[in-house]
């Protein structure tokens, strides 16, 4: 790639042109571009695939729409459970991502800061097969005392009501071991973000007398807001699709919508659904299944539009 | 300047898409791996070569799985060249890719439907054959410490699993343990939340022996209007979750509970007397069972008899089939086909099985039909 640094001095004037158009900066436009076509064409790909295949499932026979009877009915409520564990995961997980990201990007000391930094990113790679059976086993258990108390003290708000999950497998701890497998991307790019705020603003907040915290609200947090929000989306976007540990923690079977965080059965998630029903006896129920996961992949991608479009207004009126 | 911004939003907002779906896409892929049949069992023990050899694509019942793996390493100590490959993709998806052709024999754990037996007809060139090869014991189990030996009538199971008993001191659980001490505790059910053969067995177990309590027909998936209890994901999920809480009970493959930790097996009311779930029993039962009436004769599949009185059967199993055609377009498939299956249901590959599979061996009369029918593959 470097291959073209040592041009003789004679050729002043021939430099900046050859290096633009050279063969090492060609050859690595062509990659670039191949890599950015062939995401969209396996996107494409993929909705093309989840079309054709699922189209027979948006008006199959209804005993194949368990707990619904038509396809809008049942993707609805599909949609209800997806969306709903992966609010309540990120109730726990946005607050914490954001709060550890500025902890280690301004509050610890060096020596702390980069060992926290690392076992989070480490968080990132273990199996989600293995989370759903921490969950199933342990977290489940562990949560049967809380989930009582909750139950007890706040039962007179609905999402704490009865009746109470006797395994303890409940959304609640489904949303927290999402909350525990969304932390580490969302963390990793908060992290980032904060850590590129210009060292001079951080220093003219801090030279007008601004306290650290007030330093962070005014100089650090505008500028990073759509870093963050991008962090979130990512976040949000595994939540929304994550099959394994929802599968283990729930064990959720038909659609069903209820807002109580502390029963079971609980509503399923598409993905979760998919998982469970793709396998059965009943192969004509795929159609069906795939054409769910079609609403999933227009939902993602309508959310994280969303989103990059708010982002994107936001940007303009800070400018 | 609407445009621009969601111009400006249209490029991240692919790029953060892609990578959400790529990541669901890790996140599904990670149970199709465990699935794929891996036929590294065909290491060579110097014994006398068959001198078959060639690849078979096989899939279905995930039940079967283990057990295919043990007649895999056991037909492959004698035919070390060739290569068998058991997708457990799912009884439903066995049967439809072994009448598509994908598979040369396909695993199930419900017999095939006369539609599909019609199109596999023709997909053969001939009646396809079906024998039970799989048979495993269904437990009722439970988690109460202190109360062992538990008996259950199918009308109590029936109640505690549609919810109508909600206390372990309940009469109906009491009639049938007069001299056990059961606790106020609460109980719980759980059943399976995927489509399984095991809900399926266990579900026609109860509506043919419970009838007025159970009134819905069996079926893999866990009837809608049953409400109450909790479901788990696959075996492993309902043991997981019964052994986790006092007051629970669940049903489950015999070797899923075999050797868990914190829970009791309950007896099966078989007409008069209390009987322990065994793979003799599970046996016996077959063996009283009679084969679906109309069926052609090399189609074994059986109408079992759940009503039972013999106390020296276990009406709450599950039988499981091996598919396959009578006749295929390639000589060496034919013969190797022909050569495992004959292993499966010998009693040997029985043995194999239920060694590893905890399942319980054909019983030598229908072992002996099976390989009759086995026999007319060429």
């Amino acid at each position: 790639m470097s291959t073209h640094t040592a041009e003789p001095p004679a050729e002043a004037p021939a430099p900046p042109r050859r290096r633009r158009f050279g063969l090492g900066d060609r050859v690595f436009s062509g990659l670039a571009l191949l890599a950015g076509i062939t995401i969209m064409v396996a996107l494409a790909a993929v909705f093309v695939f989840l079309a054709v295949r699922g189209s027979a499932g948006l008006h199959a026979d209804s005993s194949l729409y368990p707990a619904a009877g038509n396809f809008v009915a049942y993707a609805a409520k599909l949609l209800f459970g997806t969306v709903w564990a992966a609010v309540v995961a990120m109730v726990f997980a946005v607050p914490f991502s954001i709060g550890l990201a500025l902890f280690v990007s301004h509050y610890a000391p060096r020596w702390l800061a980069t060992p926290v930094a690392y076992v989070i990113d480490l968080l990132a790679a273990v199996p989600s097969v293995i989370f759903g059976l921490w969950g199933l086993r342990t977290l489940a258990n562990a949560m049967k005392p809380v989930e009582g108390w909750l139950n007890a003290h706040l039962g007179f708000i609905p999402l704490f009501s009865d009746p109470l999950s006797t395994s303890g497998r409940s959304v609640l701890v489904a949303g927290l071991v999402l909350a525990v497998m969304i932390i580490p991307i969302t963390t990793a790019i908060c992290r980032e973000v904060f850590a590129q705020t210009p060292r001079l603003n951080e220093e003219a907040a801090l030279a007008l007398g601004a306290t650290r915290w007030e330093m962070i609200r005014y100089a650090v947090f505008p500028y990073a807001r759509s870093g963050v929000i991008a962090g979130v989306m990512l976040g949000l976007g595994r939540a929304l699709g994550e099959t394994m540990a929802v599968t283990f923690v729930l064990g959720a079977e038909d659609p069903l919508v209820t807002v109580k965080l502390l029963t079971s059965p609980s509503p399923p998630t598409i993905a979760s659904n998919i998982a469970q029903r793709f396998q059965g006896e009943n192969t004509g129920q795929q159609v069906v299944l795939l054409a769910t996961g079609l609403v999933l992949f227009v939902f993602t991608f309508a959310v994280n539009f969303i989103a990059r479009w708010v982002v994107a207004r936001q940007e303009r009126k800070l400018a | 300047m609407n445009t621009t911004s969601l111009r400006r939003a249209i490029v991240p907002g692919v790029a953060a898409l892609a990578l959400a779906a790529s990541l669901a896409a890790c996140g599904s892929s990670d149970d199709t791996v465990s699935a794929s049949g891996d036929s590294s069992s065909t290491a060579s023990t110097g014994g006398a070569a068959s001198g078959l050899s060639g690849k078979v694509a096989a899939g279905g019942s995930s039940a079967q799985e283990t057990a295919q793996e043990s007649w895999r390493s056991g037909f492959g100590a004698t035919n070390p060249d060739v290569t068998i490959s058991y997708d457990a993709v799912g009884s439903g998806d066995g049967r439809a890719n072994f009448i598509s052709g994908a598979y040369a024999f396909a695993g199930s754990d419900s017999a095939m439907s006369e539609d599909e037996l019609a199109q596999a007809k023709s997909k053969c060139g001939g009646d396809v054959i079906e024998v039970p090869a799989f048979i495993s014991p269904i437990d009722v189990f439970y988690n109460l410490p202190g109360v062992k030996d538990l008996q259950l009538s199918p009308a109590t199971v029936a109640g505690i699993f549609t919810g109508k008993i909600t206390t372990w001191n309940d009469k109906a659980i009491a009639a049938d343990n007069p001299s056990v001490k059961l606790p106020s505790t609460k109980i719980t059910p759980v059943h399976r939340s995927d489509s399984s053969g095991t809900t399926d067995n266990f579900t026609d177990w109860l509506n043919k022996t419970a009838p007025k309590v159970w009134t819905w027909e069996h079926s893999s998936d866990w009837p809608t209007q049953v409400k109450g209890g909790e479901s788990a994901e696959k075996t492993s999920g309902v043991t997981d979750t019964v052994s986790g809480t006092e007051g629970m009970i669940g049903y489950a493959d015999d070797s899923g509970v075999h050797g868990l930790k914190g829970v009791g097996v309950a007896k099966i009311k078989v007409g008069d007397s209390y009987v322990a779930p065994s793979a003799d029993g599970a046996a016996a039962g077959l063996a009283a069972s009679k084969t679906v009436s109309g069926a052609p004769a090399t189609v074994l599949a059986y109408d079992i008899n759940r009503t039972t009185t013999d106390p020296s059967t276990y009406p709450v199993f599950m039988a499981s089939y091996l598919i396959a055609c009578p006749t295929y377009d390639d000589q060496a498939t034919a013969d190797i086909v022909k050569g495992f299956l004959t292993y499966a249901v010998s009693e040997q590959g029985q043995k194999a099985a239920a060694a590893n599979a905890f399942s319980a061996p054909l019983p030598a009369d229908i072992s002996a039909k099976a390989t009759q029918a086995i026999s007319t593959i060429s």
